[in-house]
């Protein structure tokens, strides 16, 4: 009998299996996640101590408190929103990242790689260039429909002789996207440079001013795209050992890359349309997870997504605190965390 | 996937037949080329006649000589101040794009390679950006000089990147460094650009890559790297053809691959710099110009360079009077035009290239 | 039991037609192995009748049912096939990678079953995995890892299993460890069993049914003593040799005739005596 290195949840209508180290690995992440969340309510130009962040989210906080409606305001309705918008926007890309991983058999490949980031950002350069002030519900939607467009547009152009060859959709995607990407340019050229600046930042990535409304619609689309993710986790197992295998096994390959491209996609795109382009994140998230769960993809997203929502909370406080008081969008602390760990990996020497 | 791409190009591309064509080919692109020029020339604010364009290049030593009415004279004077050295720099910046993009893809084998790759064009936007930001600079020549050195330094550092650790610089450790310092310098200039609006008003059409207000000043300084470049390209054709059949292939042959990969490196490093320092960052001419070359000359990088150069040459042209003509009187950033024709292209080739 | 039938098969890649026309029967509980020159449309064949390929014309038939209007899974429980030269990904592990073989057998929500779990553990103990489930199978010996797909292959508890030269790449120790393995298959378990091989040799040894294929057409179909000739060769491969019985065996052995013969053996009759045998005096 050999050693087990997976737990099995098994009841008579469901059975899946999971490797043993994930849920310990799972419940660290979220007691990081935990700390982070309570120094990123504390910290900021209007200070709260960690205790009274503890108190005033478990509604502990005595009523007569001198701030205690100023505390109320602050956590509530200035912090908490953006954070969790950071989390979650974290928890839908590394998942899209994995899966694109997965379905590219290429550890490179991001969720932006079919477009999704281009289109999003045409549309809502767009909007933010041509209508001055574009309202925060609409430009969800909108950039959630550009992102979408330019996926369905690049597999149109992808697909020939009945298949649509990872390699062929890499390539299509990276000409589409600089078409798109140029009169994405060309808006930001010739606009008014008061709204090229917030496109600018919008294409960078950024979790300021979200709200509530933000995070609802996120959770919405998350707790819907999420798990059916990784019930679709066993067909990148399959993908992964060769179009030939997985036919063999019985796999309707072209029929179950395509669903799952269409979930990767939408939870770029859902992540893409509340927090802009945030880079990095669904590229590291995935190698990390790798590393510690192995290549099985049962445990492979889930605990990818819960390394890219505490990657973002993380970044979130580091752009808030690390020019304050002034702040650096998102996106760009990401990339700076994220490149130096690919300049780690290459140094490794594991990819060359 | 490279190796499958390679393959086929080199089976079933050379659509013009036989070598036979090769070097007429070579003298009817010039042509073209020459043809474009002029056409590009004639077009502006006011159309100038193509005779007149003739004479006045012809006579730009001796205007002084020349007895001219005004308006002649005044269009002698654009043609010779404004037109001529844009369309010149043009097609320096499209052989350099080129070129640089067909040694990237011979070196590191992989056909999706160009110049913007080795992280070239980040570091010379970044060192612009940079220098608006602290300087404040105005002028289009300094934008060159710090391009240039940007260039430069980001390229190198992405030789030492992706050359430490074990195993030395491979193509993929290259790329792969590439796209990291790309990555990283990217943002730092975003985070410029979004907190100095007056910086990001200078920069945002320079960073699109154009022609637009290019005279001789700049020119001047920075044409002899670029001519170095595409003659060192030429003469090391014969050695990357070999490099691209393999590194073991031509180590085999006893060539000494170390050393002629590093000459090329400083080549595309001459040329990309170049370019991007006269013209800001233009994708697509590398990326693309190298694959219609291979179509038209085959698999032998001693007909690919010239004939990347000569299609480089007036692809830019084309788009830049494309780019001056489509919005009039406004203009397009030719970077722009660029990936708009490029795209359509690049495509079809896709399809076209790679099977299951 | 299931017999494996194709009928007037056109089998193409784009335009290219590799194999124009072939029928063929697929015997039950045998070892069937194909064999043929490079391009000779053996693989290709192997893929036809496999539903990897789509034929240009005619049907495969698997029990009375054509394989293309049968659900994917359902052909994947009675016909099981392992790719030439599979990659699994890097860090899988061995354990993990027989497991997927369960995938006909599973469902959206059921993924993994107590069955499962009984069938992935039995294909690791026939093929002597048991002790190295844990580690990657990018860490394993050339030999291990195909006997781990093997394994992937019986965890799938198909009655057929289709092989695209399981050989390849092996070293002669392995070629054997993979053949003679395949071969208690088919006896202690009652696979029916169809490859393709490069020896023709090992190919003489293992089948019970031999099948030759030049250019897309079938040459000779049979037991390897029945059917293996000089002749036979000759039209299949375009070489010259003799043929004697294995002295194991006692099936066909095939020794191509060669240039060097004459040298070699010019040597042999000037110095009857091996060399080695002189030096020692």
């Amino acid at each position: 009998m050999i050693k087990q290195t997976w737990i099995t949840i098994r009841t008579p209508l469901f059975s899946y299996k999971l490797d043993k180290r994930a849920p310990w690995i799972a419940l660290l992440l979220l007691l990081f996640m935990g700390i982070v969340l309570v120094a990123s309510i504390s910290y900021g130009e209007y200070h709260i101590t960690p205790t009274e962040v503890l108190q005033t989210m478990l509604g502990t906080l005595p009523q007569d408190h001198p701030q205690y409606r100023q505390f109320h305001l602050v956590v509530f309705s200035f912090r908490l929103p953006r954070i969790w918008v950071a989390f979650w926007v974290g928890m839908a890309l590394a998942t899209s990242g994995a899966i694109m991983q997965g379905i590219t058999r290429n550890p490179l490949a991001d969720p932006f790689l079919l477009g999704v980031s281009g289109g999003a950002g045409l549309v809502a350069v767009a909007l933010i260039v041509w209508i001055k002030d574009v309202s925060t519900t609409v430009l969800p939607i909108a950039t959630f429909i550009g992102a979408l467009l330019t996926a369905f547009m690049i597999y149109i152009f992808a697909w020939k002789n009945g298949g649509s060859a990872p390699l062929r959709l890499i390539l299509i995607g990276v000409a589409i996207e600089s078409v798109v990407g140029a009169f994405t340019h060309i808006m930001l050229v010739f606009g008014n440079i008061n709204q090229v600046q917030q496109a600018y930042v919008w294409l960078t990535g950024s979790v300021y001013g979200r709200t509530w409304a933000h995070v609802h619609t996120l959770v919405g689309w998350l707790m819907v795209l999420l798990p059916m993710a990784f019930l679709c986790a066993n067909w990148l197992n399959m993908l992964n050992l060769g179009d030939d295998t997985a036919k063999g096994l019985g796999m309707r390959v072209e029929r179950q890359r395509v669903i799952l491209l269409v979930i990767s996609v939408a939870l770029a795109a859902v992540a893409v349309a509340v927090s802009g382009t945030i880079g990095f994140v669904g590229l590291i998230a995935p190698h990390i997870a790798r590393r510690v769960v192995g290549a099985s993809h049962q445990a492979l997203l889930p605990i990818s997504a819960l390394f890219g929502g505490a990657l973002l909370v993380l970044a979130d406080l580091i752009g808030r605190w690390v020019i304050s008081p002034s702040e650096l969008p998102i996106g760009i602390v990401t990339a700076m965390i994220g490149a130096p760990y690919f300049l780690y990996l290459l140094y490794r020497g594991r990819n060359g | 996937m490279t190796t499958h791409a390679q393959s086929i190009s080199q089976n079933k591309t050379r659509i013009l037949g036989s070598r036979f064509w090769l070097l007429p080919g070579v003298f009817i692109l010039s042509g073209i080329l020459v043809a474009c020029v002029l056409w590009s020339i004639t077009l502006g604010a006011a159309d100038i006649a193509p005779q007149t364009v003739f004479d006045a290049i012809i006579q730009s030593n001796n205007m002084d000589n020349l007895q001219l009415d005004s308006q002649t004279r005044f269009q002698y004077l654009v043609i010779q101040t404004v037109r001529f050295p844009r369309v010149l720099i043009g097609i320096v910046v499209g052989m350099a794009l080129a070129v640089a993009g067909a040694i990237m893809q011979g070196l590191t084998r992989n056909p999706l390679a160009d110049s913007g790759i080795l992280g070239i064009n980040a570091g010379a936007s970044f060192a612009v950006v940079l220098a608006v930001f602290v300087l404040g600079t105005p002028s289009l020549s300094t934008y060159a000089y710090f391009a240039f050195v940007g260039a430069g330094v980001s390229a190198v550092l992405v030789y030492m990147l992706g050359s430490m650790g074990r195993g030395g610089a491979t193509p993929l450790r290259l790329t792969l460094a590439g796209v990291i310092l790309t990555a990283f310098l990217s943002s730092f200039t975003t985070a410029i650009l979004i907190n100095d609006q007056q910086a990001l008003d200078k920069i945002r059409f320079w960073t699109a890559g154009s022609l637009a207000g290019r005279d001789m000043s700049i020119f001047i300084p920075v044409s002899p790297y670029v001519a170095v470049g595409l003659i060192g390209a030429l003469l090391i054709s014969r050695q990357i053809t070999t490099i691209s059949l393999g590194d073991d292939v031509a180590k085999g042959l006893g060539q000494n691959t170390a050393w002629i990969k590093g000459v090329a490196a400083i080549i595309v490093v001459l040329l990309a710099g170049g370019a991007v320092a006269l013209a800001g960052p233009i994708g697509f001419v590398g990326l693309v110009v190298p694959h219609i070359a291979r179509f038209i000359a085959g698999a032998d990088y001693r007909w690919i360079i010239p004939y990347a150069m000569l299609i480089g040459g007036i692809l830019l042209t084309v788009a830049d009077v494309l780019a001056r003509i489509v919005i009039r009187p406004q203009e397009v950033p030719v970077g722009l035009m660029m990936a708009l024709c490029g795209a359509p292209f690049f495509i079809w080739l896709a399809r076209m290239r790679v099977r299951r | 039991m299931a017999e494996l039938h194709a009928q007037n098969l056109m089998l193409a890649y784009d335009d290219t037609c590799i194999i124009p026309n072939l029928s063929v029967t697929i015997p039950d509980g045998q070892i069937t192995v194909l064999v043929g020159a490079n391009g000779c449309g053996k693989s290709t064949l192997l893929r036809g009748i496999s539903r990897l390929l789509k034929p240009k014309r005619g049907s495969v038939v698997l029990d009375g049912a054509d394989i293309w209007k049968m659900p994917t899974k359902q052909l994947a429980k009675q016909l099981g096939i392992l790719p030439q030269g599979p990659t699994a990904p890097e860090g899988l592990t061995v354990h993990e990678l027989v497991a997927q073989g369960r995938y006909p057998h599973q469902s959206w929500l059921q993924q993994w079953s107590r069955e499962d779990e009984h069938v992935t553990q039995e294909a690791l103990a026939i093929t002597n995995l048991t002790d190295f489930a844990d580690r990657p199978v990018d860490t394993l010996s050339g030999g291990q890892r195909q006997r781990a797909w093997i394994a992937m292959t019986l965890a799938q508890d198909s009655d057929t299993i289709l092989l695209d030269e399981p050989t390849t790449f092996l070293d002669l120790a392995y070629q054997i460890d993979v053949l003679d393995l395949l071969h208690d298959l088919n006896v202690a378990r009652g696979k029916t069993i169809v490859m393709v091989l490069h020896d023709l040799n090992h190919a003489c040894r293992y089948a019970d049914n031999l099948i030759a294929l030049r250019d897309g057409h079938i040459v000779a179909q049979g037991y390897p003593s029945d059917i293996v000739t000089a002749d036979m060769v000759y039209a299949v491969f375009g070489i010259a040799c003799t043929i004697i019985p294995d002295p194991i065996t006692n099936t066909p052995l095939v020794i191509p005739s060669s240039k060097a013969m004459n040298s070699k053996s010019l040597t042999n009759s000037f110095n009857p005596q091996p060399s080695w045998v002189a030096i020692r005096g």
